[in-house]
């Protein structure tokens, strides 16, 4: 059994029907619909101003919905109780850490709130690689040590589902991987990681569905492989060959005779598709361009 | 319970790194120990230092202290964070605004152990230090839930602060600002500390201290309502 398969059987960990949001007049969220299964890592795409952080604050409750309802846990978002609190982690874009205080103290005051064993500190400072560091004050760490910190207090309680804002955003390839790697560990303990990101390579590399937000509009929702597919308009292939040139062919059996051609005298440098990355979807989609960084394509 | 243990040890940890916070804790009950041990003029009044000192704590130590904290953790996001980890808002509150209470009232014990108090007289003293202590914090914390940084914070609350802590030393000069000024907290607390050799706590200082402490509760709960804790 395949794990979209799987995650079709699984149970909706959070559920967002016909979800609207205005801030003033200024519509940020409009009829946003979607589910998310038990152990999924689902990524939110979009740019900046798009309504990801207020999607996260819709969804633990921390705003009301104008209209349509979110579900967490099997719960209205608007009546959640310490039980599904304590099943939350949050990272938030800016961190939210005590700056004076030390790696090691921001993590114990949450230990005292969770009612969490000081013996897991130490647990997880060395899973997420700050061990070295516990000593040194939050105002003292670079950004990436912020971003592994505030990461390291989201996973604190042992929670089923994660919300990450932007858990990757402005750092460095190798600090980006290391995240990756400790939420694909919280993938396959079966945690439920729901992610804000406008970097396409991340949601690509990352999350089992996608949804593609574009002014408060989920525009495409899916597996990162369906959506890139379902939007392949040209459907070819496009052939490297080893002295420079370019040939596009047609992805069908015609093209096969030609293929195996060019293999037969090693000539072939590169096979790609003409299928599209999530970013020239958006484009598509939208006009506008998702902010990706130089290091983005480094993942 | 818990919660609010967890928001009190965190603070103590704060307070220590935090040399603004711990200053305003600790400037005052040092000044009157020297003050009050260095300055011998004939014919000033018993403990004068002493009342007039305790009466600039109360107005400016816990409404600074509070509004700051309340004001750096919005700023922060420290507390938006907090509140989703199953933190209540009043147990947050009560962390705050009783580690800062007991932290003030431990400024006291050294103003009042700096005086020549009796026992009893003592027991007075810290009596209308936890009043005055009590509304400064409601207070303070009016303006830290209503502001929405540290900067909003102190540009509302110093110049407060500035009123209730100095009202009581400008009224000793001038009849007028003590007409208006026997209508604070802060003034009523040196009166009542003055008068504490008579064991005397007039009923009017007392009616005016609580009148301050229901304004003040009001204030807090309009801002509460308001702005909540984001």
């Amino acid at each position: 059994m395949n794990r979209e398969t799987k995650n079709r059987k699984a149970e909706s960990t959070v559920t967002a029907r016909e979800l609207s949001f205005r801030f003033g007049t200024n519509q940020v969220l409009n009829h946003v619909s979607f589910e998310i299964s038990e152990g999924e890592i689902f990524g939110l795409l979009g740019p900046s101003g798009a309504g990801k952080t207020t999607l996260i604050k819709l969804l633990t409750g921390q705003l009301k919905p104008d209209e349509g309802c979110a579900m967490l846990l099997g719960r209205d978002t608007r009546e959640l109780r310490a039980a599904e609190h304590k099943q939350i982690g949050i990272m938030m874009d800016n961190f939210g850490l005590y700056d004076r205080l030390s790696v090691y103290d921001n993590l114990s005051f949450y230990a005292d709130i969770y009612h969490v064993s000081r013996s897991r500190i130490a647990d997880i400072l060395k899973s997420i690689g700050l061990y070295e560091a516990r000593n040194t004050a939050a105002a003292r760490l670079s950004r990436g040590m912020k971003s592994r910190l505030s990461l390291a207090r989201a996973l604190m309680n042992d929670a089923k589902i994660l919300f990450l804002d932007e858990p990757t955003s402005g750092l460095d390839p190798v600090t980006t991987r290391e995240i990756h790697s400790v939420l694909g560990e919280q993938r396959k303990r079966g945690t439920t990681v729901f992610l804000t990101t406008h970097n396409m390579y991340e949601a690509e590399a990352l999350c089992d569905h996608v949804a593609l937000l574009s002014q408060g509009r989920i525009l495409e929702y899916g597996a990162p492989a369906d959506v890139r597919r379902k939007y392949n308009h040209l459907n070819r292939l496009q052939l490297t060959l080893k002295n420079g040139q370019v040939l596009s062919l047609e992805n069908s059996s015609a093209s096969a005779l030609q293929i195996k051609e060019y293999l037969e005298q090693e000539a072939i440098w590169a096979i790609h598709s003409t299928e599209p990355t999530l970013e020239t979807v958006f484009i598509e989609l939208t006009g506008e361009k998702l902010e990706t960084c130089a290091d983005c394509t480094a993942i | 319970m818990n919660n609010m243990i967890a928001i009190f040890k965190k603070q103590i940890k704060d307070t220590f790194k935090n040399k603004t916070v711990l200053i305003q804790f600790v400037m005052f009950p040092v000044l009157t120990v020297v003050m009050n041990n260095v300055i011998q003029i004939e014919g000033m009044p018993k403990n004068f230092f002493v009342s007039m000192f305790a009466a600039m704590y109360v107005g400016m130590a816990p409404l600074t202290s509070i509004s700051a904290v309340i004001a750096e953790e919005k700023e922060q996001n420290t507390l938006r964070v907090l509140l989703m980890s199953n933190v209540k808002p009043q147990e947050y509150l009560l962390g705050v605004g009783s580690y800062i209470w007991i932290a003030c009232m431990l400024g006291a014990s050294v103003m009042c152990a700096a005086g020549s108090y009796t026992l009893q007289e003592s027991l007075a003293f810290l009596g209308v230090m936890a009043a005055g202590i009590l509304t400064s914090l409601l207070l303070g914390a009016a303006i830290g839930t209503r502001s929405k940084n540290q900067m909003t914070a102190a540009s509302v609350s110093v110049p407060v602060m500035m009123v209730f802590s100095f009202l009581p030393m400008l009224a000793m000069f001038n009849t007028g600002i003590a007409k208006v000024a026997r209508f604070t907290y802060s003034q009523q607390v040196v009166l009542m500390l003055e008068q504490i050799d008579a064991r005397s706590l007039r009923p009017d200082s007392i009616s005016i201290v609580c009148g301050n402490i229901l304004l003040f509760t009001v204030l807090f709960i309009l801002s509460y309502k308001k702005c909540g804790l984001d």
